[in-house]
């Protein structure tokens, strides 16, 4: 279907793609799986036109063909759905779905009637039951997902590229993706599939193309593989996560949640939180697993002082009540957050790395009332050893660097503020393999020197491996609580499933 | 609590490691000169000037160019602390003419309450105070509407605008206040060491803005907002008090503009200031500061700043007509951010 030969993609000299080939097979989902940092946008970027130069050819259809921009590659039938979703959200399905290819009456104007009826065919081929006036920002991000797809076989795709299609949506989202991803190759489409959970592509993809700094490592017909094998060509190294557990005793806790609360903001008398109860002690590791919507993120965020005026309980560090109203009071009381999205809420991405780690604590860099440069240096330099952050100096911006190094730029901007407990929402979503490692080690050396932490996660491999104690949410209550060794996946998801619908 | 952290397993070897984009000679060339590109333009600008009239090069003339501008500079660097943050403040404008008002008013006249048969007269320093005051008071509330009630600073300071104009108005009952007296024109047109005493004025606040900016807290906290205001919240800032802050230094810059402005007149107009907000914002982007927040320098805004005014002051030599000079104007701030953004992509 479309093969690419030779590509070669350099940036300012820093090779991104180094002779890759590689065969895409119609009617069959191809996995590209590699690191972060492997090539793996870089090269669909180029097969769907985003870098119109580059060295080497593509072969689409059996002729050479060259694309200048997006819109000459979706033109011939590739089109691509990036992580980030391009949907304009106060526009309904239709006129999202039509965007830039309306179709307009005889006199010149809209013709609603028939964009409405074609939307409404697609969405009834893909099963996304709602009315094609719907503006798309009360959808779900599953079903702008839909509609993203939606979007790609109105123009008749026959490369349907898919970039970490299931990194922001739940569980049972992810079956619909995957029905559509079936029955979209019984049509005879090309998937392109991209994503770091391997688990997915063992259930999805008939081909698989591992890219490893730059390089084509390997490529072949997924039965037969397994995960560890992938894994291994992926790095190039075994990978173990080391499991060491610290027993609970809440008598000596570190941290104390009693009774915590949240009403929703707009809607009178629902909770997004309910009585919340739960202790950690020094040196645990504490899992919180829930599907999206389940209080998860909004139980951090309430003991990060953001949602002061809307919550009710208590929360006492070392058996001493105290209140947090905003994050200011939770840093001084020893509490730390690493948020769920650090580019949007973790980092200043025009700021470099220095700046960014002595953010929170700039009151200790100071001398004088004045901040002092060498200080700073010194506090920066330290967590980048110590996190082994790869980065080519400290006054690096942040946005210039790969997913895991800014994850650990946020991990060393929390450590500065020394604190006793350290929360991290989804601390892995969105980096390799490797730095997911090193991540998983730091929090367990953390943990040995005596910090409490909360991980929270909603990918089961990851909590069911750092967690010491392991609590389940569903619909803003706790609904199991589970030692790690006890614990597997059937029970903990059993018990993270909504029970009303 | 010690957060010592190590990495045990040392089997484990980081990935290839990072190699940053090397910067090649030519691409340094470039940047190098993106960086002075303002003060290349200056300079092309003033020799082009400087060829075409005989008295721009002119130690009066110098010294006119750098009164006339000071003003703005004093406007512009509140106006940067702004944008920094992300916002904009429209307000300014009217800020100077209230503040150049009350202060006028308040020499003097003093406030006189009959009833009470209470007269207070006010000094020049009494004056000078209720006027910065008056300044500082207005950009307060307009950080306050903005943090407490979300308004858009767009929203909020075209309000102030109306609003501070409309105070002006009503203090000054819509004619000049003139006839302030020798030792308050010396603001305004006084010398002090050889150099007129507005530029001493407008240098001190951008070597203060400058300090600021780099080297304390506030100005750190100021371009973290900008750069990501839910980051720097999770950070532990303090958002709202943060912008409060910088709107009412906006407020005061404006007022100490207003008080150059009535000194140098001699006389508090009630339409002072008129647009003014325009030529700030155009120092602030000719200076290289992004509208949308965390980036930009008190140092490209004075080098806006002097821009402006050097074109201003050598078209008027020229002998072009003030309405061309508009246009001019115009396409220069045009010009100087699309070179910026061709720059930013690059």
């Amino acid at each position: 279907m479309l093969i690419a030969e030779n590509i070669t993609k350099q940036f300012s000299g820093v090779k991104a793609l180094d002779n890759v080939c590689l065969e895409l097979h119609a009617g069959k989902c191809n996995a590209i799986v590699g690191e972060n940092g492997a090539g793996k946008s870089t090269l669909m970027k180029i097969l769907s036109g985003v870098y119109p130069d580059f060295e080497g050819r593509i072969i689409y259809k059996g002729k050479q063909v060259q694309f200048s921009n997006p819109k000459e590659a979706q033109d011939c039938g590739i089109a691509i759905i990036h992580q980030e979703l391009n949907l304009i959200p106060y526009l309904s399905i239709s006129e999202n779905i039509f965007l830039g290819r309306e179709i307009t009456t005889q006199w010149g104007g809209l013709d609603i009637k028939q964009m409405r009826e074609r939307t409404r065919g697609l969405l009834q081929k893909l099963k996304l039951n709602v009315p094609p006036d719907t503006p798309v920002h009360q959808l779900k991000v599953g079903q702008q997902q839909v509609v993203e797809i939606a979007k790609a076989l109105l123009i008749d795709s026959e490369v349907i590229i898919m970039d970490e299609p299931t990194s922001a949506i739940s569980e049972s989202e992810v079956e619909v993706l995957f029905e559509i991803i079936k029955s979209l190759k019984q049509e005879n489409k090309t998937i392109v599939y991209i994503s770091h959970k391997l688990d997915e592509l063992f259930k999805i993809a008939d081909r698989f193309i591992v890219l490893r700094d730059g390089r084509c490592i390997e490529s072949g017909d997924m039965p037969g593989m397994q995960h560890d094998d992938l894994i291994r060509k992926m790095v190039g190294r075994e990978i173990k996560i080391i499991r060491k557990h610290v027993s609970n005793n809440c008598n000596e806790a570190l941290l104390t949640v009693q009774d915590i609360s949240l009403k929703h903001p707009a809607r009178s008398g629902e909770n997004l939180l309910k009585n919340i109860s739960f202790c950690l002690s020094h040196g645990e590791i504490i899992g919180i697993f829930g599907l999206m919507g389940s209080g998860r993120t909004e139980l951090m965020e309430t003991l990060f002082g953001l949602n002061a005026r809307t919550f009710s309980g208590r929360i006492s560090i070392d058996n001493e009540e105290i209140i947090i109203k905003t994050p200011l009071d939770a840093i001084k009381a020893g509490i730390a957050l690493v948020p769920e999205d650090r580019k949007k809420d973790g980092l200043v991405l025009g700021m470099d790395v220095k700046q960014n780690i002595s953010l929170p604590v700039l009151n200790n860099v100071e001398s004088m009332g004045f901040l002092s440069n060498s200080k700073e240096e010194t506090l920066a330099e330290d967590y980048i050893e110590k996190l082994r952050i790869k980065t080519s100096s400290d006054t690096q911006k942040v946005k210039n660097l790969s997913g895991g190094n800014q994850q650990k730029i946020v991990l060393a901007k929390w450590l500065a503020t020394k604190p006793k407990i350290l929360m991290l929402d989804e601390p892995t979503r969105g980096i390799d393999i490797n730095a997911k490692n090193e991540i998983y080690k730091l929090i367990q050396s953390l943990a040995d020197a005596g910090l409490g932490i909360i991980v929270v996660s909603s990918e089961l491999p990851e909590i069911l491996a750092i967690s010491d104690r392991i609590l389940v949410m569903a619909e803003g209550a706790l609904t199991a609580e589970f030692p790690a060794n006890e614990a597997t996946e059937d029970m903990i998801l059993k018990a993270a499933i909504p029970k009303t619908i | 609590m010690s957060s010592k952290v190590y990495i045990e397993d040392q089997k484990i070897k980081p990935n290839s490691p990072y190699s940053p984009p090397e910067i090649t000679n030519p691409k340094q060339y470039r940047t190098y000169i993106a960086k002075f590109q303002s003060l290349i333009a200056l300079i092309v600008l003033c020799m082009a000037i400087g060829l075409l009239s005989d008295n721009f090069f002119t130690v009066t003339n110098g010294w006119n160019v750098m009164r006339q501008i000071s003003v703005n500079v004093c406007i512009s660097v509140g106006m940067t602390l702004v944008v920094l943050t992300g916002g904009i403040d429209l307000s300014v404008g009217s800020i100077l003419a209230l503040a150049g008002a009350i202060a006028a008013g308040l020499l003097k006249f003093g406030i006189g309450i009959s009833s009470l048969d209470l007269y207070i007269g006010f000094t020049l320093l009494g004056g000078i105070l209720a006027g910065v005051l008056t300044g500082t008071l207005l950009g307060t509330f307009n950080g306050w509407t903005i943090t407490k009630f979300n308004v858009p600073p767009f929203v909020a300071t075209l309000a102030m605008l109306t609003i501070a104009r409309g105070l002006t108005m009503l203090w000054t009952e819509g004619f000049p206040i003139s006839g302030l007296g020798e030792n308050f024109s010396f603001l305004g047109s006084g010398w002090f060491l050889g150099i007129p005493l507005p530029v001493w004025i407008s240098g001190v606040i951008v070597i203060a803005a400058m300090i600021m900016t780099n080297k304390t807290r506030l100005g750190r906290y100021i371009y973290a907002i900008g750069g990501n205001e839910s980051a720097a919240r999770l950070s532990g800032i303090n958002i709202h008090k943060i912008k409060i802050i910088v709107y009412a230094i906006a407020g005061a810059l404006a007022a100490v503009g207003g008080l150059i402005v009535t000194s140098r007149l001699n006389s508090a107009q009630p339409n002072a200031g008129i647009s003014y907000e325009l030529d700030a914002i155009a120092a602030v982007v000719i200076g290289g500061t992004s509208l949308s927040g965390g980036r930009g320098t008190i140092s490209g805004t004075v080098l806006g700043a002097v821009i402006i005014g050097v074109l201003n002051n050598g078209l008027v030599l020229l002998d072009v007509s003030p309405f061309w000079q508009q246009v001019v104007k115009g396409v220069v701030i045009l010009l100087a951010v699309i070179v910026d953004k061709s720059n930013s992509k690059n």
